[in-house]
């Protein structure tokens, strides 16, 4: 029930006005440490609205993770101004507006699949029927029904992956903050659960926000790359990307996705020479 | 049959070295005795002899083997539990104090825990104290607990349990601390995002994942409680208990009894540590640990 009316209040704000979900501006973050200040992120510019699914794409200390963080208020930035659905990040958070997927499944080993789905059901003080119903719901959203009652170490990392997006899926957030899930896979589990993740978003509209170094995964799930560069973490590039809505691994081999992956990886290459130590 | 390969042979082969070991010692240590009888009565002693006499002494230096199991299942079978001669009698006025001590001092050890992983100022001001509180001498200081504590008309049970809740709280506190902080940035994260309150960090993250350590610490604890019963009934005139069947052992210089009591105390401790055990390996199927 409640996922309903969450849903429908949800779309009647943005019918009445098109409110961007993530709206960035100047924002940035010093990180102080011992060898003096560190500019993570400077002057970062950056609108998502609703039900987009962004990708930020950078070398490592691009602060692409970063600024996942902010948004999540896991950080807090330096300057600047960041709002979430409208709000502060931080009041974001505590109405639980994001569902947050970490690079690790972070699963707790004492609990098994089905209690880790349930854990944001319980924190968030959800009855015993209605955590068990939805557990179900989001096992079968992500193929693992079956799997309830084993414990994280008797599945695979990919399962256990998919696992965790469903956790993150578990209280219905409409945004989804993603920080390389499937970096420590292998290529071919990769590969299918992009697929995966693909159907997911087209068939539960959320917003999606998902940092990752990998530029094929990033064109091929993409409505929108995000290209940053590093020292000091900032966005060199935003380029539009649409596939169309039905797309399987094969357009991979399309020329669209031959071009826009290359303007991507032009993208990097530019923010990376800026500082010229790298080359 | 992997039970026997895995526990009994090995720990029966180290058992057998030890009893054998034990033999050779008791005729070293028993034989210059034997040979000064000898001596005294003029009468050549032949080694069979000298031998089987090492073994059969009243007061031996070191008793051997079966001479300390015939006292224990002397004084543990066929003498009546209630007997002040009974070892299932001092065994359990031992085991009370222990068991006592011991759920005293892991309550007192899991709480000064869960206070310094949640204030910073009591981190800084209690950890250094728990740790000098290790560094006096338990011996110095059980007299003053008994003395001070029947001063104020508490005596009997609590006294000496105090004494063990002094020695057991410090390995829980200090497993605890850092079972309560074992949690990974991640996991913190991860209940950061769904805005949880400390109470449920601590529930659904922080207490579970300190399970090891609380289970690690608790034999450790158990062990030094029942080392904390046994001194803490030296000062109270050796009145029952372990403790004061060793020292009345001393006294009277039976060192079979003496023998007696000092391994039916490892045999309490081995029992205490390996229930323990037995708890944390049910808690551990229950929380899905890998086999």
């Amino acid at each position: 029930m409640t996922v309903v009316a969450l849903r429908s209040k949800a779309k009647t704000m943005s019918d009445a006005a098109p409110v961007n979900v993530i709206d960035v501006h100047d924002l940035s973050l010093v990180f102080e440490t011992n060898d003096g200040p560190v500019n993570a992120l400077s002057n970062i510019n950056l609108a998502v609205s609703g039900g987009e699914f962004v990708s930020f794409i950078g070398p490592s200390g691009c602060g692409k993770t970063t600024l996942l963080r902010v948004i999540a208020d896991l950080e807090q930035p330096t300057s600047g101004t960041i709002t979430v659905n409208g709000m502060s990040p931080s009041e974001a958070r505590q109405k639980r507006a994001y569902g947050y997927v970490f690079q690790a499944a972070a699963l707790y080993p004492w609990r098994t699949i089905g209690g880790n789905i349930s854990l944001p059901l319980e924190v968030m003080g959800i009855g015993r029927e209605e955590r068990k119903q939805r557990v179900a719901k989001n096992l079968e959203l992500v193929n693992l029904s079956g799997f309830e009652k084993k414990f994280p170490w008797q599945l695979s990392g990919g399962m256990q992956q998919r696992a965790s997006i469903a956790r993150a899926l578990s209280f219905d957030p409409d945004l989804l903050l993603m920080d390389e899930p499937f970096g420590a896979l292998d290529e071919i589990v990769r590969d299918h659960l992009n697929e995966e993740l693909l159907k997911l978003w087209a068939k539960t509209q959320k917003t999606v926000i998902f940092v990752t170094h990998s530029i094929p995964e990033a064109v091929f799930l993409s409505t929108k790359i995000v290209v940053m560069s590093p020292r000091p973490g900032r966005i060199h590039e935003i380029i539009d990307c649409n596939l169309g809505a039905e797309r399987t691994l094969d357009i991979r081999e399309s020329p669209e996705f031959l071009q826009i992956a290359h303007r991507v990886r032009e993208g990097l290459r530019h923010g990376h020479s800026y500082d010229g130590t790298h080359l | 049959m992997n039970f026997v390969r895995n526990s009994v042979i090995p720990v029966g082969t180290v058992l057998i070295a030890i009893v054998a070991l034990w033999y050779v010692f008791a005729v070293i240590l028993n034989a210059p005795f034997e040979r000064d009888q000898a001596a005294r009565a003029n009468t050549p002693i032949t080694t069979g002899q000298l031998i089987a006499n090492t073994m059969a002494q009243e007061r031996p230096v070191l008793p051997a083997p079966h001479q300390v199991a015939a006292e224990i299942r002397k004084t543990v079978f066929d003498i009546s539990p209630t007997s002040k001669r009974s070892l299932v009698y001092h065994g359990w006025v031992t085991l009370s104090s222990t068991l006592l001590g011991f759920a005293l001092g892991t309550l007192l050890g899991i709480l000064l825990a869960i206070a310094i992983v949640h204030s910073r100022t009591l981190d800084k001001s209690l950890m250094p104290w728990i740790i000098t509180s290790q560094t006096v001498p338990i011996l110095a200081i059980a007299p003053m607990v008994i003395v001070v504590l029947n001063a104020v008309n508490i005596t009997g049970l609590l006294p000496k349990a105090m004494i063990s809740t002094y020695l057991s709280f410090f390995p829980v506190a200090v497993g605890m601390v850092k079972g309560l902080r074992s949690p990974e940035i991640m996991h913190l994260d991860l209940m950061r995002t769904y805005n949880a309150s400390k109470m449920q960090v601590f529930w659904k993250l922080r207490w579970p994942a300190s399970m090891p350590y609380l289970f690690t610490s608790m034999k450790i604890a158990v062990a030094i409680s029942l080392v904390g019963a046994i001194v803490g009934e030296l000062p109270t005139g050796a009145v029952a208990g372990i403790g004061a069947r060793l020292l009345a052992g001393s006294y009277y210089g039976q060192t079979v009894q003496i023998w007696a009591a000092l391994i039916t105390a490892a045999l309490m401790a081995a029992v205490l540590v390996s229930l323990i055990g037995l708890i944390a390996n049910v808690v551990n199927r229950r929380m899905g640990v890998r086999p």
